[in-house]
């Protein structure tokens, strides 16, 4: 019992992790180039990474940053329309242009995030909501009607903007969650990140020791929109059609509840209930009208139950995980030390 | 018509729909007030209360006599809107008062979503013609002015100054009062909390009851989602009069009726929601507070 | 306690994903699969179940007279919820699970959504609602062979009404409120007042709202200072009931006009409000006797609520649909199969006209856009009730 509990080294995690990723996805790839899967599994597969995206991005601004923002479908929606337009009008090859268009989708969302957080963010809790729920029906109006003012059509408003190459296939979208995760936990692991969570945690406390809020603020906030404008940019290669009214309020909640159930600051609680969240509504689909009301039902239940969200704030780390087992397996340490530690 | 007279019957048109606006944003209003939470459900409470009075007129209306209908009507409207306010509160929003406040906003979402979905499921999903009997125009110098805008403002008026000497002079106002500015200390006090918040809950979800008989006779159709957008603009009106504020929610209210009759006027509809909103960020960007809101401090 | 119940819901959540991944197909007896798509819940579920529960009491009836060549038919409804992504994913699914052909979807966006996924699948569809010329015909002015549709589509009934209101009623000067970001209204706007541009009559207002919305008293106020002969109102019934009494309210009385979406307003606006109003309309409530059976037996199963135009609508796009099965199964080859699906589609085309709905008592007959031609009858309203006025 004396031996020292096994730590595996950063490096050797980010190996594990990333070999394990890799046999995942093109695992996937090779199973639906076979054919055994129908598309509406590769599709509701798809449509689950995007939301995964989605849920990611939007727990950096509220699980990490501690802001209410309530117009995440509205920087889904900039970023798959600016996409979208630009996979149409390129005349390039779909595959060439595609990484182009997720390009311009993130950094045209990332733009209005700058945009609307350097106003947003100088307000305080629910305020942010307000004024963040005000710029999404904005943004959504705006691409509704936009086309009259201009002249020529542009957005297409109600009449769908159409064709849009179809471009958001398991490889590429899972791709994308990957580098979506990887990118956020990096973040928030760097000294960037821990400045973030201190804002979370104490903003008067934060400041006085010198954290510049504005700045922290504002990068969590366009982080945050970046990726959910790839996520739109996905949302439009994998639909290949765009209406304006996809993007409303409900949008931005339903966003937010795969985030607070998954529980806040928690990114695996956010991938997985997202991932049921897209999957539960499918199965239930026979139930047609009952379906929403379980769904109600669902949200109040946990909330009252579980308000914190179905996985706190526990993060999920497979090396730490690992560790744990041979530790075990090997008598360096009992079960009674397990269990993973909070991880903001 | 001349431009004046247009003008003044867009501005009337106005005042009517900001005057229940206003009313529902009274309600909004308070329970913000008492327990910070943004009650994405109280629009749908007033979704319930018409469609109470839809049951009224017309499952009751045939075996008593109309006035008495209406009666019957308005009183189970807005008894049943205070049932179900309190109801909500303390079987959705009571066990998550120490919780996160985004907790709180994601079951007062869910709540919505029930009560929208429950109604379409039992009741329809087709919209209800309401028939509360039709209250005339009166022709005043040239101009038709609607009877229901004239009730509507009448009403909303009313219930304005009834709320502000309830909040102000009666005992239980001032418990609102102490418990708002600090649940802690008011319980110290001896301020009954559960039962100060269920009383604010009670009054705000009267006034919805109220409110939903407005509606339903400026606009008389109940169907499920009806609540939605107006819980909306009621809010958004809340907050750019001032959150908290009596005087408030009234002046944003009517602020938002006018605004939006005046965009329509000059046909500019489509962008109607877009122009309150915007209104609503300048504000917000350079009055926080709201128009008649106090500033507060966050303490550390 | 409180950790038992969170790990019961989580338990319930996992559970449930795995619910819908064991059911296994019933082999042995052959049925018929038919999609039903639509929003049945949300803000625009009135249409979709009218849609729904039309097409549903036709194919039940069909199931009960022994169904298809002795193959029952089994109906595959699922909601979308008016979104877009959701439309697909239940699409999706109805192929996975092997329809033959579909019926849906009911709104434009959604429909445009799913047509883009049936068309390379060639999958038989017919919607009783998406009204937009661009649902059947692309921009590069292709063709979707497969997608059908039993409502008239939008510039035709405009036309009829302007047309109408200057011949018959000798207006000289109109006004529109309409509602934007919904193509239907747009579309009959758009159509009406080009030709009130051809036929002399002067548009002196065209006024707008948005989805939602209950007062339209501001853009009313503005149609009675340009004092129109007619108001022509290209929306929903239900919006169409609030707008009629509120324009006489503020003492707007001048003659209203609208297309089908007017069918079933008597519900939403009084009598004297309505006094007198015109509405172009393929279904017209108790006119036939095909049309009182219908409605009568709508009624006995799904109650009065979605008793509307999409109703009548559903019921003749599932009667044209297993019209076009019944032929279809005399090629011999399996439902769901390529061949099949052509066959009803060749069949739809070709044999449309012999169907005899409740919404075109001419029998269907599709254009080269796979449009359908029917008589527009001209509806008044008297004393409450949508009455025939005449062929037009």
């Amino acid at each position: 019992m004396s031996k020292k509990p096994l730590h595996i080294k950063t490096p050797v995690r980010y190996l594990i992790n990333a070999l394990l990723f890799a046999a995942l996805l093109f695992g996937g790839r090779v199973l639906i180039a076979g054919g055994g899967v129908s598309p509406f599994y590769v599709g509701i597969v798809t449509l689950a990474g995007i939301n995964i995206i989605l849920a990611v991005s939007l727990n950096m601004a509220t699980g990490y940053l501690g802001q209410l923002p309530l117009g995440h479908a509205g920087f889904m929606a900039v970023g798959a329309y600016a996409s979208a337009i630009f996979m149409t009008r390129s005349g390039l090859d779909p595959a060439v242009a595609m990484p182009f268009g997720l390009l311009i989708g993130g950094l045209v969302a990332a733009i209005f995030g700058v945009l609307i957080g350097i106003p947003a963010l100088r307000l305080k809790g629910d305020y942010i909501a307000i004024i963040t729920l005000g710029f999404g029906e904005i943004i959504r109006i705006v691409l509704l009607n936009i086309d009259e003012v201009l002249g020529f059509p542009f957005t297409y408003g109600a009449a769908s903007l159409k064709g849009i190459p179809e471009t958001s296939t398991f490889f590429n979208t899972f791709l994308l969650v990957g580098v979506t995760c990887f990118a956020i936990h990096t973040l928030m692991k760097s000294r960037h990140g821990r400045a973030i969570l201190s804002i979370r945690e104490n903003e008067i406390a934060a400041d006085s020791c010198g954290v510049n809020l504005t700045y922290y603020k504002v990068m969590g906030f366009t982080v945050s929109a970046f990726f959910a404008g790839i996520a739109g940019s996905l949302y439009a290669g994998y639909l290949g059609i765009l209406n304006p009214s996809n993007f409303s309020f409900m949008k931005s909640i339903e966003i937010l509840v795969f985030v607070v159930l998954g529980g806040m600051g928690s990114m695996i609680g956010s991938v997985l209930s997202a991932t049921v969240l897209t999957i539960l509504p499918e199965l239930l689909r026979q139930f047609a009208e009952w379906r929403m009301i379980v769904y109600a039902l669902l949200l109040i239940l946990v909330m009252v139950f579980k308000p914190s969200g179905l996985m706190g704030r526990f993060d999920f780390s497979m090396g730490r995980m690992l560790e744990n087992i041979i530790n075990v397996l090997t008598g360096r340490k009992t079960l009674k030390g397990k269990g993973g530690k909070t991880n903001g | 018509m001349s431009f004046w007279q247009l003008a003044v019957q867009q501005l009337i048109n106005g005042l009517q729909s900001g005057s229940i606006y206003a009313l529902v944003a009274l309600g909004y209003s308070m329970v913000y007030g008492i327990i910070t939470l943004l009650n994405f459900a109280h629009g749908d409470i007033i979704m319930v209360g018409s469609y109470l009075s839809w049951f009224a007129l017309t499952s009751i209306a045939p075996f008593v006599p109309l006035p008495v209908a209406v009666v019957i009507a308005i009183a189970m409207a807005i008894l049943g809107c205070m049932v179900l306010g309190v109801t909500i509160e303390f079987a959705a929003y009571r066990p998550l008062r120490k919780s996160p406040r985004i907790s709180l906003l994601i079951t007062a979402i869910g709540v919505s979503y029930l009560l929208q979905n429950t109604a379409q499921k039992f009741i329809g999903a087709s919209a209800k013609m309401v028939p509360y009997p039709r209250i005339p125009s009166v022709n005043f110098a040239g101009l038709t002015i609607s009877g229901v805008a004239i009730l509507c403002i009448a009403v909303t008026a009313a219930c304005m100054v009834g709320l502000t000497l309830l909040v102000k002079k009666s005992k239980s106002g001032k418990a609102m009062r102490a418990v708002s500015e600090d649940a802690d200390a008011a319980l110290l006090m001896g301020v009954n909390v559960n039962s100060t918040i269920s009383f604010t809950f009670a009054i705000g979800s009267a006034l919805a009851g109220v409110g939903s008989i407005l509606f339903i006779i400026a606009y008389p159709q109940a169907s499920p989602f009806m609540g939605g957008m107006l819980g909306l603009k009621a809010f958004v009106a809340a907050v750019l009069g001032g959150i908290g504020s009596i005087p408030g929610a009234m002046i944003g209210g009517l602020l938002i009726g006018v605004i939006e009759s005046l965009v329509s006027a000059v046909g500019l509809s489509v962008w109607k929601e877009g122009v309150v909103f915007a209104i609503l960020i300048v504000m917000l960007l350079f009055k926080p507070a709201g128009i008649m809101g106090k500033p507060t401090t966050e303490k550390v | 306690m409180k950790k038992i119940i969170c790990i019961v819901l989580v338990v319930m959540m996992a559970a449930a994903l795995f619910v819908g991944c064991t059911k296994d197909d019933k082999k042995g007896e052959e049925t018929i699969k038919i999609g039903i798509l639509g929003p049945h819940t949300g803000e625009l579920a009135v249409y979709g179940l009218g849609v729904k529960n039309g097409a549903t009491l036709y194919l039940d009836q069909v199931n009960a007279a022994g169904g298809i060549n002795g193959k029952m038919i089994e109906i595959i409804a699922y909601d979308q919820r008016g979104d877009d992504a959701e439309a697909v994913n239940a699409f999706n699914r109805m192929v996975s699970e092997g329809i033959t052909g579909l019926i849906g979807d009911v709104i434009t966006s959604n429909t445009l959504a799913v047509v883009a996924k049936a068309t390379p699948i060639n999958m038989p569809m017919i919607t009783a609602s998406a009204t937009a010329a661009s649902v059947t015909v692309n921009a590069d002015g292709s063709v979707n062979t497969n997608v059908f549709r039993t409502c008239f589509i939008d510039p035709f009934q405009g036309m009829k009404m302007a047309e109408f209101a200057g011949e018959v009623l000798d207006a000289t000067s109109a006004a529109v409120l309409f509602e934007t970001g919904n193509d239907y209204a747009i579309g009959l706007k758009d159509a009406f007042v080009a030709k009130c541009g051809e036929t002399g009559i002067e548009v002196v207002g065209q006024e707008s709202y948005a989805k939602g919305d209950k007062d339209f008293k501001a853009q009313l106020t503005n149609i009675l200072a340009a004092g129109p002969d007619v108001v022509f109102l290209p929306n929903y019934y239900e919006d169409n009931g609030l707008i009629v009494t509120q324009a006489r309210e503020i003492g707007l009385n001048a003659v209203m006009l609208g297309g089908d979406g007017w069918a079933g307003i008597t519900d939403y606006a009084s009598a004297e409000d309505l006094e007198g109003s015109f509405f172009c309309s393929a279904y017209a409530p108790g006119s036939t006797e095909l049309v009182r059976d219908f409605e009568a037996r709508f009624i006995a199963a799904n109650g009065e609520d979605t008793l509307n135009m999409f109703a009548a609508t559903g019921y003749d796009a599932a009667m044209l649909l297993v019209a076009a099965i019944r032929k279809a199964e005399k090629s011999g080859s399996a439902p769901a199969s390529d061949e099949y699906k052509q066959a009803i589609i060749d069949a739809i085309r070709s044999e449309g006209a012999g169907v005899v709905g409740v919404t075109s008592e001419g029998g269907y007959t599709f254009d080269e856009f796979n449009n359908p031609i029917k008589d527009a009858v001209i509806m008044t309203i008297t004393d409450g009730k949508e009455v025939f006025y005449r062929m037009f």
